[in-house]
């Protein structure tokens, strides 16, 4: 705990000076500090492991200020939810546990090896580890892994989680294993012997592996164990640990080691504290102020510390080393209406009369995010920078008046026009973009009628509802998006693709519909190589922005600590937060 | 003709008078309701200080007179003054929110908009709601609270239970889901326009209950009293008896459960602009002012201290001049 101080007012002879710290810090505190460098210096965690340990014991102590969505695996579609549940649930493949870019990478957990693609990509077969066992000994078997798919059918008792398997898998109209109790019924998924698991797809998706690493659904479930809508308060577990007794909602539970889980066939797991204790329904203040007693281990959602543990934070540089402040998986961009402004001079007027420097502010600057120039963030695998085309990544950037005008009298509107920019007016950080952008585009005359709406009906209702902005005249809106799978495919498809616009919950509220764009995407799930499908996602992302139909604005940061007692910590950009599931403590 | 009683100084000693030697003699005048509340008032130095005060927001509020103060003493209220704020902390980097002789009450975090300049635009928002609204809910009350009280029967009993069902009425809920729905034009209004219309509407038709009911009791016992009945016997048409013979004496009340409802009504409007549904930036509001606060209340004290000490002074002050204009109106009181 002393040397981050020492490190810090010792510029002199730095790197010989840590040396032998470290190595007697190893030797008196017994943190395992192992020496490895990468201990407390302020973002470390964000490319390293820091207090890298091996050494097991101790209680992890977890809160947050709401709750799981839920503790099912297939029920949880929260990316702190699918990263927590690794600690009980296996699947057929998860993330690969390391730090930097690797993390986001699947890598085989039940399965021996990816799933192998066949009939142009709409069969994929799984091939089980052998001597896998559930926490009461009982061998995993292909089938309950074909349950648990099947489970995901029925919306009325897992409502919460994705609805992939429903979409993609050819299985008719079956309803789920509530209604019909015959597994032989659901075809989506076929199990010839107890170690292979088939799934048929109607049509060709390259991504299948991305697609079953991401979420729980996956995770075994056995059709005698499972109990509806209340086998998220103990479901079996298949993981290092197991739930002792049953999870609280609202307030938490305790999980213990599972010593049916055998570490040989597990690479992505460690197994180092004794207990595990989750308190859920903490106060947000309480959960930092305990974070930084370290009282707390870990804040759950994962999402950063709030204003004034940020702002403490921020001038204590003795907190300040124990900080991270990684890329969060979100771009908060800006959606134009495509529809509502359907002339492309006019997209570009606002583009280029943008206040970028005013945005980059209103989302906390430097430590609050990176300055865009793509649509897709940089934790998606192959994402290229992308030029800018009407607007500039940089600090102080304050928009280009004259180019604006010059595309507004191409527009045939050369004195602007008036159009309606909504935001989450429950989000602050929104509202001050929003009045950016009222103030930016005023300069060349786009009048702009800001419109608040709460969170919990904008992306339904009204930004997310075609017909309500077409009523409303609603040209633009905040935004953000983070991909379910750190894909192209996986960010840019629910954005972009003429086919995801829906009547309500349109996660494409810009209704940008490209022939160009749609055939893309109609051809991209045929393509086997993964390079060649990241090069055609780039080359939507350069469409997406050259059709001014998206302000590129900035990808989220968040600015996560972590106790000086907890091991093995290291970001995980696949979740966009810290590795759960191998993390230890001190004492 | 009788002559008056002459009473002549020095020849008559009447005892009693004793008591008076040395006090100024005046003639004894006649005096209005009104003259004797204002005699009253004149006494509660609070009540005036109250007075003073709403006197002095109406008039910053005045069309011409906020933007004059702000361009003396301030900045637009929308100017951003990003070099006065820590860019990536978002506070402001000057002493007590940055507060200086350019910025009197300090700047806001994040983009370093003028604080003093946001709060007395604000007030504008404020006073017009609520003083609007209250308008709009007196006279609905008004009009049937004296309807109701005069003629009584099925009349009565309709205005009653209409009032019963407006009072039960889950106000805050209706006007978030309301004002979330509103469209951008309607008529010769559009943008913040309409939205201020229709928060007044909001406000002051589902608040009325409240002053119709005083009033219907106020006018059941004036209907049973001795002028009424005298006026009545004398042939006056009922128009006659509710606007000579009731009105005047509904004053009194009126005035008061106006002055009290117009604080109440102005933190309604604040509440809404808490909630994200009142008005929409960047139009400055106390309420919107308060929720943008929230989450920086441990870095940026200042930045709930300023619009709420508004609300806080604006509220008291309306409270205590009604207070005071009760007792002064209403001898009972005292």
């Amino acid at each position: 705990m002393k040397r981050p101080k020492v490190l810090a007012t010792a510029a002199a002879g730095a790197v010989l000076l840590s040396l032998g710290l470290s190595a007697c810090g190893g030797g008196d505190d017994g943190d395992g500090g192992d020496g490895n460098g990468a201990t407390a210096k302020f973002d470390a965690g964000t490319t390293g492991i820091v207090n890298a340990s091996e050494k097991k014991g101790g209680v992890l102590k977890m809160g947050m200020s709401d709750d799981f969505d839920s503790t099912d695996p297939g029920n949880t579609y929260y990316a702190f939810g699918n990263n927590f549940i690794r600690l009980y649930s296996r699947t057929l493949m998860t993330y690969t546990s390391k730090p930097g870019a690797d993390s986001t990478k699947s890598s085989p957990d039940l399965a021996q090896a990816p799933g192998v693609p066949s009939d142009g990509n709409r069969t994929w077969t799984y091939k089980l580890k052998p001597g896998l066992k559930y926490e009461d000994g009982t061998p995993i078997k292909a089938a309950d892994i074909k349950y648990a798919v099947a489970r995901t059918y029925d919306r009325g008792v897992l409502g919460k989680g994705p609805a992939y398997f429903a979409t993609l898998l050819n299985a008719g109209d079956y309803k789920g294993p509530y209604k019909d109790k015959n597994l032989d019924n659901f075809k989506g998924v076929e199990t010839p012997d107890d170690s292979t698991v088939i799934f048929k797809l109607k049509d060709p998706f390259a991504e299948f592996n991305e697609l079953v690493t991401f979420s729980g659904q996956t995770a075994p479930v056995p059709q005698a164990k499972d109990t509806g809508s209340r086998y998220a308060l103990h479901p079996l577990s298949s993981g290092p640990y197991k739930w002792e007794g049953d999870y609280q909602p609202k307030k938490g539970g305790v999980l213990v080691r599972n010593t049916n889980w055998d570490p040989a066939t597990d690479p992505n797991r460690k197994q180092l504290p004794d207990r595990i204790e989750i308190a859920a329904g903490l106060e947000g203040n309480e959960v930092d102020n305990r974070l930084l007693a370290g009282t707390l281990h870990v804040d759950l959602p994962g999402s950063g510390v709030q204003a004034a543990a940020r702002q403490k934070l921020l001038t204590d540089p003795k907190l300040k080393a124990n900080a991270d402040n990684p890329l969060a998986g979100f771009h908060w961009y800006i959606p134009i209406n495509v529809k509502n402004i359907p002339n492309v001079e006019c997209r570009k007027a606002i583009v280029y009369a943008t206040d970028r420097d005013a945005l980059y502010r209103a989302y906390g600057g430097e430590v609050g995010g990176e300055l865009a120039t793509s649509i897709q963030p940089p934790n998606v695998a192959g994402r290229q920078k992308g030029t800018d085309f009407y607007t500039q990544a940089q600090v102080g950037y304050k928009g280009d008046v004259a180019k604006a005008k010059e595309a507004l009298a191409a527009c045939g509107q050369p004195n602007g026009f008036a159009t309606t920019m909504v935001f989450r007016s429950d989000r602050e950080k929104e509202k001050a973009v929003a009045e950016a952008m009222e103030q930016a585009l005023a300069r060349v005359g786009i009048k702009l009628t800001l419109k608040g709406y709460p969170s919990g009906t904008y992306t339904g209702e009204q930004f997310g509802s075609p017909a309500f902005v077409k009523k409303d005249k609603i040209g633009l809106g905040t935004y953000g998006w983070a991909p379910d799978w750190p894909t192209g495919y996986g960010y840019l498809q629910p954005i972009s693709d003429g086919k995801a616009i829906v009547s309500s919950g349109n996660s494409n509220p810009s209704e940008f519909n490209d022939t160009q764009v749609n055939k893309l995407w109609n051809d991209v799930v045929k393509l086997q190589d993964p390079a060649e499908r990241d090069k055609v996602y780039n080359q939507i992302d350069e469409r997406m922005r050259e059709q001014a139909a998206y302000i590129p604005n900035v990808y989220a940061k968040s600015l996560l600590y972590r106790p000086t007692t907890l091991t093995n910590v290291y970001y995980h950009a696949g979740f966009g937060m810290y590795d759960y599931a191998n993390l230890g403590v001190t004492g | 003709m009788t002559a008056p009683i002459e009473v002549s100084g020095p020849d008559v000693k009447a005892e009693p008078d004793a008591v008076l030697t040395g006090v100024e003699r005046k003639a004894i005048q006649g005096r209005s309701l009104g003259q004797i509340a204002w005699l009253r008032l004149r006494r509660d130095k609070v009540a005036l200080a109250g007075g003073a005060i709403v006197l002095l927001l109406i008039f910053i509020t005045l069309p011409g007179v906020t933007e004059t103060l702000v361009r003396w003493f301030g900045h637009p209220p929308n100017e951003y003054h990003q070099n006065l704020v820590d860019p990536t902390i978002g506070t402001p980097t000057g002493k007590f929110g940055g507060v200086s002789t350019d910025f009197l009450f300090g700047v806001e975090p994040i983009n370093g908009r003028d604080l003093f300049s946001r709060v007395l635009h604000g007030a504008r928002v404020s006073m017009l709601v609520g003083l609007l609204a209250t308008l709009v809910s007196v006279v609905i009350g008004t009009v049937l609270g004296v309807i109701a009280g005069f003629f009584g029967g099925w009349v009565d009993t309709l205005i009653a239970r209409t009032m019963d069902v407006f009072l039960a009425f889950p106000l805050l809920l209706f006007s978030i889901a309301l004002v979330g729905v509103i469209p951008n034009e309607w008529g010769p209004l559009d943008g913040n326009n309409l939205r201020m219309a229709v928060l007044v509407f909001i406000i002051g038709f589902f608040n009325w209950p409240y002053i119709g009911r005083i009033i219907r009791g106020q006018t059941l016992s004036l209907r049973e009293r001795e002028f009424v009945d005298a006026a009545r016997s004398l042939g006056a048409r009922n128009s006659y008896i509710i606007f000579r013979e009731i009105l005047p004496n509904l004053v009194a009340p009126i005035l008061v459960y106006a002055t009290l409802l117009i604080p109440t009504n102005i933190l309604f409007e604040a509440a809404l602009s808490f909630l994200g549904v009142g008005i929409n930036p960047p139009k400055p509001s106390w309420g919107g002012m308060l929720t943008s606060a929230t989450s920086l209340y441990s870095v940026a004290p200042h930045f709930v201290i300023v619009p709420g000490l508004a609300i806080f002074v604006t509220v008291l002050a309306f409270n205590l001049f009604g207070d005071g204009l009760r007792d002064a109106l209403d001898p009972r009181a005292r």
